[in-house]
């Protein structure tokens, strides 16, 4: 029998065809932490008794979460990090760089094949790569950080096949509010979520990982992608191994599948105070709106402000609208084309690449009553710091025409 | 194990930003000033109604969300002995065990009790007995209950000075 894209790297990995509920035990080749997860995992290593990090190159922090800090609290657990990573020799990714799940494929830590382990749900977002890719926490992360190895049940898959193209106003935020609205907030509980089909090859690789990152809201273990031509494209340069297409062979088995015609979807809505609960954004067409957040590790890339910046461009935004790149790679490049001027002309606050308002830990908190268009991935109840706020997840497009006008607005459609 | 204590019952899709916010979790470890708003999402006042050993109860999904380890610890800090649900998000099943927090999956209990029953959940039986009824539950797998009788996957490389699933 043929195997999935998931049984396929683990299969490179031990040299066998593993069956789906069989614990397997995979070696690491990149292991992240950031400063909501890392001091918890160094608490953790050092009362285990682990002297040394197994591997100085494939293990990584990251100040993301509150960066800058916003508080001495932070600031000490910023601190406790960085001494850590210091005394241990591993790279430390600090205030201003940017989110981990846009550095780590930046910096070439992840490869197709690879087993990317972070102690965040997001780490899914690197399936987009064809690496097995998948969230953990704090002590499972001090084990890899020991001993360079973790266990892990092999996953069923579930196959989302996108045939067709998208409509201009369309976006892979919107194909995958939409298979969450589908398949449900836990539909996809300890599986492996893979995107195929002709609307998933003719992505980007920064669509793409909108696709891969938001797996984690259907339950996902972890979202891939087989690796192609533009996977390559963008990796060529920063990887250190050789790069490999990986596919999934013709008979693998999957446990359910979801197929969406991208030609008749239209922009959607994910709606408080969950993400399964998804309407098309012309239900809601004139609502106002309060603050627009455009970032994040799902929408904060250079195609997502080049988006918004093309709508804005000589207008003004008639709320205010909150403007994050997911790194220093994507701010430097926004400058350059000059779509961060733009952004600024047109109203927009635009702040240090990192997680920004998304976790309501430092800025960019809604008041209590506020309606937040938002272009991140999660709208519970309380998410961006205020429980009596409302979030509306959001393609970037959704967001910057609604910022526009002031209510919610159906973005026009462009070819 | 046995564990004998008061039900708290919740619904389904219990996050890890209700379980603990995300404000909090970035400030501090310190567990005694995190585990005062335990479920401040879903019930703001329950951190100063539990008592030690009271079991929480829930839907399916329990536990979904981020990957913070805080969730967990401060569902055992708070005192509470075990959680049963109906399903549970995979990292917050793995982190349970491994800062050890009992966790266990039933279809059929979350709809048979309320808050304030007391039922008792024989772990390496694999049964919940509940108001005159029995629920059996599939066993928690044996590399997670060795660690968990360990106390935990730090306690359990201290005693062992290598991780059980190494050399498999």
């Amino acid at each position: 029998m043929g195997m999935t894209l998931a049984e396929k790297i683990i299969y490179m990995k031990v040299g066998r065809e593993p069956s789906p509920g069989e614990i397997v035990v995979l070696p690491i080749d990149a292991a992240m932490a950031h400063d909501g997860t890392a001091p918890l995992m160094i608490k953790s290593f050092n009362e285990m008794g682990a002297s040394r990090v197994w591997d100085k190159e494939k293990a990584i922090f990251v100040i993301d979460h509150i960066s800058p800090s916003s508080n001495e609290g932070t600031s000490a657990l910023h601190k406790m990090m960085r001494e850590f990573a210091r005394k241990h020799g591993i790279k430390l990714y600090d205030v201003g760089e940017g989110i981990c799940h846009q550095i780590l494929p930046e910096k070439g830590y992840v490869f197709p094949g690879g087993v990317v382990v972070g102690a965040d749900s997001h780490t899914c977002t690197h399936g987009a790569f064809a690496a097995f890719s998948t969230g953990i926490g704090s002590t499972d992360m001090a084990a890899v950080f020991a001993s360079g190895k973790l266990w892990f049940k092999v996953p069923e898959s579930i196959r989302i096949n996108i045939t067709g193209s998208f409509r201009g106003n369309v976006t892979s935020k919107d194909a995958i509010l939409f298979a969450i609205g589908e398949i449900k907030a836990d539909g996809a509980t300890y599986r492996s979520v893979e995107f195929t089909g002709e609307a998933v090859k003719n992505m980007s690789m920064d669509s793409r990982m909108v696709m891969t990152n938001m797996a984690i809201e259907m339950g996902g273990k972890t979202g891939l992608i087989a690796s192609d031509s533009t996977t390559r494209a963008f990796l060529e340069g920063r990887i250190k191994v050789p790069f490999k297409e990986i596919n999934a062979d013709a008979g693998a088995h999957y446990v359910d599948e979801l197929e969406i015609e991208a030609g008749k979807l239209e922009p959607m809505l994910s709606c408080p105070h969950q993400v399964d609960n998804v309407r098309a954004v012309s239900e809601l067409e004139g609502k106002p709106v309060d603050q627009v957040f455009i970032g994040s590790c799902t929408n904060g890339r250079l195609e997502d402000l080049r988006m918004v910046a093309k709508v804005l461009r000589g207008k003004s935004v008639k709320v205010r609208t909150i403007v994050m790149p997911a790194s220093k790679e994507v701010l430097l490049s926004a400058l350059r084309e000059g779509v961060i001027e733009e952004l600024v002309r047109a109203g927009c606050a635009v702040g240090v690449p990192g997680c920004g308002p998304c976790v309501g830990g430092h800025h960019g908190v809604p008041s209590p009553g506020d309606i937040v268009i938002s272009t991140t991935n999660r709208n519970f109840k309380g998410r961006m710091g205020c429980a009596e706020a409302e979030i509306y997840l959001a393609s970037p497009l959704t967001a910057a025409y609604s910022a526009l006008n002031g209510k919610f607005t159906v973005p026009e459609e462009v070819s | 194990m046995k564990i004998v204590g008061r039900v708290w019952k919740f619904g389904d899709d219990i996050s890890t930003d209700l379980i603990i916010p995300g404000k909090y979790k970035f400030k501090t470890i310190d567990f005694d000033e995190l585990a005062k708003h335990v479920m401040e999402g879903a019930d703001p006042s329950f951190a100063s109604k539990i008592s030690k050993g009271d079991i929480i109860v829930a839907g399916k999904n329990f536990g979904c969300g981020s990957s913070r380890e805080q969730a967990p610890v401060v569902i055992k800090h708070a005192g509470i002995s075990v959680v049963v649900a109906k399903s549970f998000a995979r990292i917050f099943y793995r982190n349970a065990f491994n800062i050890g927090l009992p966790l266990v999956e039933s279809k059929d209990l979350p709809d048979f009790v309320d808050s304030g029953d007391v039922i008792e959940v024989a772990l390496s039986e694999g049964k919940i007995y509940a108001k005159g009824r029995t629920f059996d539950f599939k066993p928690i797998p044996d590399f997670l209950m060795r660690i968990l009788e360990d106390g935990g996957l730090v306690e359990h490389f201290k005693k062992r000075g290598r991780f059980i699933w190494e050399g498999k």
